[in-house]
């Protein structure tokens, strides 16, 4: 056999990947979705109390935010994986038994939640001092005037930001595998390894990659979109007709020159 | 029709030796100030006077480090600060518009939240002040597709919806391209006609001496020379303050 086909039966060999494919449909791209899934929503409330701490103005907030944002980007996710996973898994054993989901996911969670934190943080301290100082003006606390005003601004800024770490965690997911799964755990990237292993044929991981690439690519797209959106969206156009014909409204609504004021992340 | 229909009640308002420095720059080096209840007070001078920090120390954005800001006697110094400036409204040069909001919830996020209002009420009460400002149609806009005089006028709207009992208006036609300062303008001179208790930090000469009641001129942190608008611009009595005149009229 020459060798060009022997490289394309290493990778595209239709039969290997036939018969990996069930099981990567059923179990794989499930359990990568509940764990990718699970640590977003965990990652980003985590996030949001990291981004509201690193913004606080008492340093007993600030600081904590700092040095845990510091620790949980600097470390390989492979490590943090390993440290939570095997390093607490006798308390998780009591709590919850032989499952390395939940800490799978807590690993996971907490890591995304350094990166989210900075995003979050970021988006927040973009917008204008002058929201919060009008929003303070009609009463509201500190408080409300950021959950009501702030952060919903801020957040809106960095959406592709957001999404592009959502990308990057459901690739992390694979690394779950380091914790030991069953069968039936396993996630899309353990199966294409299981079958490559057993087969020495690499066309089951290509097929894991391309579900992966299935989920991601799409993502990656609806990044670019939002970012267009932001860019675009804030285009002003004033109507012409105006005031309802009454009297005091002595002004022509002219479109004015403005430009966009989202921070184009 | 008149903006100030939605007034409740004012109160007078006085402003005691006020002091603030930021570090080594002293903004305000004891300013007072007095506007009977009702009364229109304009406040003018250079940039960097302390003019907008003066209104700020009042509903207590920043506080003051020294001195008192009373309304109908009384000091506010010690009250709940959310509490005080759901009593005093605030118009920004900027607007200060929420604009991820249609202009309608930019007017009810408050009365919901703070005055509770159920959210019919709180709907109501903000188409009025709509209407009062000539911008009935425009509840379901976003601020950034009104012009900047609707946009101010909204802001007006705002403020209003909650029945303040002083209004202080913040260089509001500053960021205005000149043939939208007149509709601002008139609706807080109807407001002033209609009753309000109003410090109004302006640039416009020509609204502070048809509109208000006292002129106060401000330099360097302090109130130079006070009074009736004709005395202020007809016989200035300080040579700083007739230079200012002799540069913008």
């Amino acid at each position: 056999m020459d060798p060009l086909s022997t490289l394309w039966e290493t990778f595209f060999d239709g039969d290997s990947m036939r018969e990996a494919l069930p099981e990567m449909l059923t179990v794989g791209l499930p359990n990568t979705l509940i764990l990718a899934v699970s640590a977003a929503l965990l990652g980003s409330v985590l996030g949001m109390a990291l981004a509201v701490a690193g913004l606080s103005r008492t340093r007993w907030l600030r600081w904590p935010a700092r040095v845990y944002t510091d620790v949980f980007r600097g470390l390989p996710a492979a490590a943090t994986i390993l440290l939570i996973g095997v390093g607490l898994a006798p308390l998780g054993m009591q709590v919850w038994g032989p499952n390395p989901y939940p800490l799978g996911i807590l690993a996971l969670s907490l890591i995304a939640a350094a990166y989210i934190g900075e995003i979050f943080r970021s988006g927040i301290q973009s917008v204008e001092a002058a929201q919060l100082e009008g929003a303070r003006a009609l009463g509201f606390s500190w408080g409300e005037a950021m959950r009501l005003v702030i952060v919903p601004q801020g957040v809106r800024r960095v959406l592709p930001a957001w999404v592009n770490q959502l990308i990057a965690l459901i690739k992390d997911s694979s690394l779950v595998y380091f914790l030991g799964l069953l069968a039936s755990q396993r996630e899309l990237f353990r199966i294409g390894q299981d079958y490559a292993a057993n087969t020495g044929n690499q066309s089951a991981l290509l097929l894991a990659g391309l579900c992966y690439l299935l989920l991601t690519v799409p993502l990656t797209h609806a990044v670019n979109a939002i970012d267009r959106r932001l860019r675009r969206g804030r285009t002003v156009t004033v109507d012409p007709d105006d005031d309802g014909g009454l009297a005091l409204a002595g002004e022509t609504a002219l479109p004015q020159p403005r430009t966009p004021r989202e921070d184009p992340r | 029709m008149t903006a100030g229909t939605a007034t409740t009640t004012s109160v007078s308002l006085a402003v005691r030796d006020v002091h603030l420095a930021f570090g080594a720059n002293r903004v305000l080096r004891g300013v007072d100030l007095d506007v009977a209840r009702g009364a229109t007070a304009c406040v003018i001078g250079p940039s960097g006077s302390g003019k907008s920090t003066l209104l700020r120390t009042v509903n207590r954005l920043i506080e003051p480090d020294a001195g008192d800001v009373l309304l109908d006697g009384r000091s506010v110094l010690r009250d709940d600060p959310d509490a005080l400036r759901q009593r005093i409204g605030m118009v920004f040069q900027q607007f200060n518009l929420f604009p991820h909001m249609t202009v309608l919830r930019n007017i009810t996020l408050a009365l919901r939240r703070l005055k509770k209002l159920p959210e019919d009420e709180a709907v109501a009460l903000a188409r009025t002040q709509l209407a009062l400002v000539g911008l009935a149609g425009k509840a379901d806009s976003r601020p950034a597709h009104l012009s900047g005089g609707q946009q101010q006028r909204v802001a007006i709207a705002r403020a209003l919806a909650l029945q303040p009992e002083v209004m202080l208006f913040d260089e509001a036609t500053s960021a205005l391209d000149p043939e939208l300062v007149k509709g601002v303008l008139g609706v807080m001179a109807e407001l002033s006609a209609g009753g309000m208790t109003m410090v109004v930090v302006t640039h416009e000469m020509g609204f502070a001496r048809s509109v208000a009641d006292t002129v106060a001129f401000m330099d360097h942190g302090v109130v130079l020379e006070a009074g009736a608008p004709e005395a202020v611009f007809e016989t200035p009595q300080h040579p700083r303050l007739r230079r200012f005149l002799s540069q913008v009229l």
